[in-house]
């Protein structure tokens, strides 16, 4: 080990392991397994894609043309779990397994081994779930909430996806161990807690959400189970429980679970306009406790999902005042990309227009958020598209886009190869102009009043539907482009230089383009220089 | 106008519908008010992004500068949305105590949701029990209709001019106008939801539980509404409909009801409870 | 090896196959437990199939861990990572059983009152559990499971709490000791921890056995059962889980693997069973007592 150690540091030779087993099945090191869960996600953003596909094909007109109601209910709650669990969550965890030790100067992941053991749960975990597709009785198809007594109705699939649940919570939560460990534990000399890129900050604040909520997934589902299989009462009035109860801990774990899926795209974002507007990042300290207030308040607005439960006035007023309160810190974060972009030297390469794409559409997904957080008019727009079209655009052009800005950005450094601008370009206005065509147009059909989880509809919610439908069959050739933009680069890419962007500071790009298999076996010194924000104690 | 603007949806319907209660235009007034106060923000953000992008690129020469805060500007930009929220929260929470006041219904129905129909029990009008009792589910047009690859055109279901694919049932739940009708709602099998746009709200029905919400219809019409909570394969197919007729001709056909009832099974119309609590 | 570098350097394992014998184990469990509750045949042998190849992948990982500690391959920053590590699972377990201690508050302050006519709840009384009257503990409106005994808290409850008591104390002890040198100490008071905590499990398992037996308290009394049974069983797992962790380090220090500064591993059991016995003075509280 030691020899690695030196010879990494003397040239850039790899000494990767050679044989696939050892490289990939066996591997700790944090690059490799970044790698791999930004295959996997990739993988699983197909899956459920295509799902979605399936929804959009049986939306497209009203009468049901391919597929029967119950399994339109599975592709409901299976594209819901694929894309959460499997895309979004993975995708993450990938960026900050390649990204956090090479921005704050770490040899590798606090834990390794555990760190290999938190990937590859996840592909099994998901073979269980996908099994269930092809079970008698079909996979769950109680939406991705699974609130009983709906959920419980399900036939065998209820055992195998409340387990495969289990697995991915634990894997995300010794995941998220590890990168609170890297984070709080290895970073280099002079990488102080108020020094570190925000991509950094977000993860460790995400990562101590994950610890927190996933737990809390893991007794709800588990109760889920004993109520199926051990003849609890937990969500049975007759017995003296509550099927309300479930979307309580459901929900305690769900809303803080949404900002688990936007934390890491703020920090990616915040890494990405100052480095394409050539300007420090705006307002660093704000942007860190914004982060921090978020996921605060995270934990108390939970029942904001649940506004027609019939709660107590009382109950419906303060998770009212708690939600709109996410606004502020929010805007803040909003308000200090625009003042990063001010005054600066704007280019407009591929992960920029992404970047900036993310800044808007995610604000009209956190309008219409705020929106939904009005008890009055939520009566109306609860359970309806009003509903998908917000999570959507948060989730989709939020958190998917600051993923695919996120590989564009930093792919040279992964692979030293240069993507084509254009074809970036290309599959940068193909997605924004189809992702728009496919989800604003939910927002007039919930106003109008069609329910969400439906698969079938009145004559005069159609004409939106198509429209929405011709999106998603736009948008779902997004990752197939994606796919090509990169496999060119890999194949035929021009070389990268280290900083790669001419406004790129920061540790990451100190290092050679591809990133050595080991980086930073002896910590460097941190310069104020290598700073993505300059030094922000003056 | 305002009847037609309760009854279905448009072709190419962008907002929501004021309805036919006050509960409803409450709603509707909320909505908009929000939906101006972030269209407005969204100008002033995306237009300063826009200015930016245009101004200091790179491409013009722009030379970047290198500030890094503003107290004062992060000051000015976390108070004013601060204050905007307290301008939205303020008539919000008026309108919510309002809408939470069930007292002194003139009716109450009890609505139950079951997999995959509803049943309305009329538990009592101006104080008497009522006895009437059925249950409501899709019409059989819109059933044969939805049937997968049934080869017939969700266009062709109609009720006189209007096209009611999926929004028609067997028989509706008739409710007298200008009376204040308190629902008490519940669910037998799995959680449902109780939605009608025109009178401006969704409670859930869930099983074991009772909620409760009332409405005042102000026009006459027929209004539609569906299952809004996912209750399984046909949770798409249990619409509602509420026919609001002027107290005069509801208390006809509640008569009608009774009438029918007694001749049909004597004993039924004793049980039911009077008096309920104000919830 | 590490040592070439000096103490500086991070020790990062080269490649490692005990993850991936753990995936196996573990999918193998979920898989096998799945089909068990489906009632397949092959269910149950699957499971513990994959729960064997679990502790096989313990034994082979922590022991690969021991001999590379004891190779002194670790510096003071990678013991800090092993701290962390533990310190954030033990937030993980806590948040775990916060799920349903909120459970347990929620049917005692909320739905159970409510379903008894209480605050909110007078309509739901009215129209569909008219003769209910909310109490703890219940089995709710319709009386599942049947007419049950509760155990009274000042009994073998109280003697247990006593006995988690003692075992914190005796692990300090044995934890001083540790520090201080005192061998023989150690193993006495370590030794008498893993008893505390057997005679622990020893007690909670003749309560529930009387409570099938003989009361009538089963995970199907409603609510009440509910909750009883699945706060002090997860409770009683996590005892069983400590014991044996404690019953290995007591093993581990016999063959003299700690030494006064370098005992991550023994502390990490320590913190463990403190955690396990704060839960424990919750549980005694909101369940057995109030
Ligand atoms: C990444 C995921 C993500 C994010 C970030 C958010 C962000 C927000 N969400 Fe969303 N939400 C979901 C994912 C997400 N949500 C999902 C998946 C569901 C549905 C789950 C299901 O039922 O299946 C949902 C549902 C949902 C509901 C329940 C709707 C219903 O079922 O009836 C509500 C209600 O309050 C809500 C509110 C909000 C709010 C207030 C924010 C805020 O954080 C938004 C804040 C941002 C802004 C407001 C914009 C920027 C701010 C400014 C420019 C400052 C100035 C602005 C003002 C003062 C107005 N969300
Ligand atoms: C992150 C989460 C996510 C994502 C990405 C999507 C993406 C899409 N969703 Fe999904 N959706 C949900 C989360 C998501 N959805 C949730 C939570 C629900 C609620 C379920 C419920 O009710 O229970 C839902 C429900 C839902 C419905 C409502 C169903 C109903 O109520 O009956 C519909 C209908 O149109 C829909 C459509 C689509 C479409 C067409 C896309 C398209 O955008 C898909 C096209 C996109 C891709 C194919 C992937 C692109 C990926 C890349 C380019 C890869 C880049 C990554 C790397 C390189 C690592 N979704
Ligand atoms: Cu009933 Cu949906
Ligand atoms: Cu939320």
């Amino acid at each position: 080990m030691a020899t690695h150690a030196a010879d990494a540091h003397h040239d850039d030779h790899d000494h990767k392991p050679q044989g696939f087993w050892d490289r990939w099945v066996f591997t700790t090191n944090h690059k490799d397994i970044g790698t791999l869960y930004l295959v996997f996600a990739f993988i699983m953003f197909c899956i459920g894609g295509a799902m979605s596909g399936v929804i959009r094909a049986e939306l497209a007109q009203p009468g049901l043309q391919f597929v029967q109601p119950y399994f339109f209910n599975q592709m409901t709650t299976v594209h819901a779990l694929v894309m959460i669990f499997g895309g979004v969550m993975p995708a993450f965890v990938g960026l900050a397994n390649w990204m956090v030790p090479l921005m704050i100067g770490a040899p590798d992941m606090a834990l390794p081994r555990m760190n290999n053991w938190s990937f590859w749960i996840m592909p099994f975990a998901f073979t269980v779930l996908l099994l269930t597709l092809f079970l008698p009785g079909g996979a769950p198809a109680g939406g991705w909430t699974l609130y009983p007594p709906l959920s419980l109705q399900g036939g065998s699939s209820v055992a195998f996806a409340i387990f495969a649940i289990h697995m991915m919570g634990i894997s995300s939560i010794m995941g998220a161990i590890n990168i609170i460990a890297t984070i709080l534990n290895m970073r280099a000399p002079g990488m102080d807690l108020l020094r570190m890129p925000l991509f950094v900050w977000t993860w460790l604040i995400t990562a101590f959400l994950l610890i927190a909520v996933m737990p809390v997934l893991a007794g709800a589902v588990t109760m889920l189970l004993t109520d199926k299989f051990f003849g609890t009462s937990f969500f049975n009035a007759a017995g003296g429980g509550d099927p309300v109860m479930f979307q309580h801990i459901f929900w305690f774990f769900g809303h803080p679970e949404v900002y688990i899926m936007i934390l890491p795209a703020f920090g990616i974002v915040s890494e990405i306009i100052p480095t394409f507007s050539r300007k420090p990042l705006f307002g660093y300290q704000a942007m860190v406790y914004a982060t921090a207030s978020i996921a605060f308040l995270s934990f108390i607005v939970w029942a904001h999902h649940m506004f027609t439960v019939g709660m107590p006035l009382g109950g419906e007023l303060f998770f009212m005042y708690a939600t709109m309160m996410i606004a502020v810190p929010t805007g803040v974060k909003v308000f200090n990309w625009v003042s990063t972009m001010w005054k600066g030297s704007m280019t407009f390469e591929t992960p920029m227009l992404w970047a900036i794409a993310f800044v808007i559409l995610f604000t009209i997904g956190g309008f219409s958020g705020l929106m939904l957080a009005m008890v009055p008019a939520d009566f109306q727009y609860h359970d309806t598209y009003f509903v998908v079209a917000h999570f959507h655009y948060v989730l989709v052009t939020g958190a998917l886009f600051s993923i695919i800005a996120a590989v564009y950005f930093w792919w040279p450094k992964w692979t030293g190869k240069m993507y084509s601008e254009k074809w970036g370009k290309f599959h940068f206005w193909w997605s924004t102009f189809f992702v728009n065509v496919l989800f604003f147009p939910q927002h007039f059909l919930g106003l109008a009043g069609m329910p969400r989880r439906i698969p079938d509809y009145n004559v005069a919610f159609a004409d939106w539907n198509l429209v929405s439908s011709i999106g998603a069959f736009g948008m779902l050739a997004s990752p197939i482009i994606m796919f090509a933009v990169l496999w060119h680069s890999k194949k035929h890419g021009a070389p990268a230089t280290t900083q790669v962007w001419e406004g790129a500071h920061g540790l990451e790009w100190t290092v050679p383009s591809p990133a050595p298999h080991h980086t930073f076996t002896e910590p460097p010194v941190i310069r104020a220089s290598m700073l993505a924000h300059g030094d922000v104690t003056h | 106008m305002a009847m037609a603007a309760g009854t279905l949806p448009d072709r190419w319907q962008l907002n929501m519908h004021p309805g036919v209660t006050e509960t409803a235009r409450n709603a509707y007034h909320i909505h908009m008010l929000m939906l101006w106060i972030c269209v407005v923000i969204g100008i002033i953000v995306f237009g300063a992004m826009a200015y930016a992008m245009f101004k200091f690129r790179k491409s013009k020469g722009a030379v970047a500068a290198q500030f890094s805060h503003n107290t004062v500007a992060e000051l000015i930009w976390t108070i004013i949305p601060i204050v905007i929220l307290i301008v939205c929260a303020w008539p919000a929470t008026k309108i919510l105590v309002h809408t939470a006041d069930t007292s002194n219904p003139e009716l109450t129905i009890k609505v139950t949701g079951y997999q995959w129909k509803w049943r309305y029990e009329y538990v009592d009008y101006q104080g008497k029990a009522t006895g009437i009792n059925f249950m409501s589910k899709l019409d059989g047009d819109s059933d044969r209709t939805r049937q997968l690859k049934s080869g017939l055109d969700p266009h062709a279901v109609k009720v006189g001019e209007e096209q009611t694919y999926l929004l028609n049932v067997d028989k509706p739940l008739v409710l007298p106008t200008n009376a204040k009708v308190r629902f008490v709602i519940t669910a037998d099998d799995v959680i449902h939801a109780w939605w009608v746009p025109a009178l401006g709200w969704k409670v859930d029905a869930i099983p074991g539980i009772i909620n409760d919400a009332w409405t005042l219809i102000e026009q006459p019409g027929t209004y539609r509404g569906q299952c809004a909570e996912l209750c399984g394969q046909d949770h798409g197919f249990m619409p509602i409909v509420v026919e609001a007729k002027p107290k005069a001709e509801f208390e006809q056909w509640l008569a009608g009801q009774q009438a029918a009832n007694a001749a049909q099974n004597a004993p039924a119309a004793a049980q039911a409870p009077v008096a309920a609590p104000q919830g | 090896m590490a040592t070439a570098q000096g103490k500086n350097v991070y020790y990062v394992p080269h490649g490692s196959k005990w993850p991936a014998v753990g995936t196996i184990g573990l999918f193998t469990t979920m898989i096998g437990a799945a089909n068990w509750l489906n009632e397949h045949s092959w269910g149950k042998p699957m499971f513990y199939v994959g729960v064997a190849v679990l502790l096989y992948m313990m034994w082979g990982w922590f022991g690969e861990v021991i001999r590379e500690s004891i190779k002194g391959m670790y510096n003071h920053q990678v013991d800090t990572s092993f701290r962390m590590g533990m310190m954030w699972f033990i937030f993980s377990e806590i948040m775990f059983f916060a799920a349903f201690f909120g459970a347990l508050f929620y049917a005692r302050m909320l739905s159970v009152p409510w379903l008894g006519g209480e605050g909110d709840g007078a309509l739901t009384n009215f129209y569909l559990w008219q003769d209910y009257a909310p109490a703890w503990p219940t089995n709710g409106p319709s009386a599942i499971g049947g007419a049950f005994e509760t155990i009274p808290a000042w009994g073998i409850p109280l003697l247990n709490t006593l006995i988690l008591l003692t075992s914190g104390v005796t692990i300090t002890i044995a934890h001083h000791a540790l520090r201080a040198g005192h061998r023989k100490q150690l193993l006495v008071f370590l030794g008498l921890t893993v008893v505390l905590g057997a005679i622990f499990l020893y007690y909670q398992a003749h309560e529930y056995i009387e409570a099938y037996q003989h009361m009538n308290l089963t995970l199907g009394s409603g609510v009440y059962g509910s909750t009883f049974f699945m706060l002090t069983g997860f409770h009683g797992l996590h005892v069983t889980l400590g014991t044996i962790m404690l019953a290995v380090i007591w093993f581990r220090c016999l063959a003299g693997h700690f030494d006064k500064d370098h005992h991550f591993g023994f502390e990490a059991v320590a913190w463990y069973w403190h955690f396990v016995d704060v839960v424990w003075l919750g549980l005694f509280m909101f369940v057995y007592v109030l």
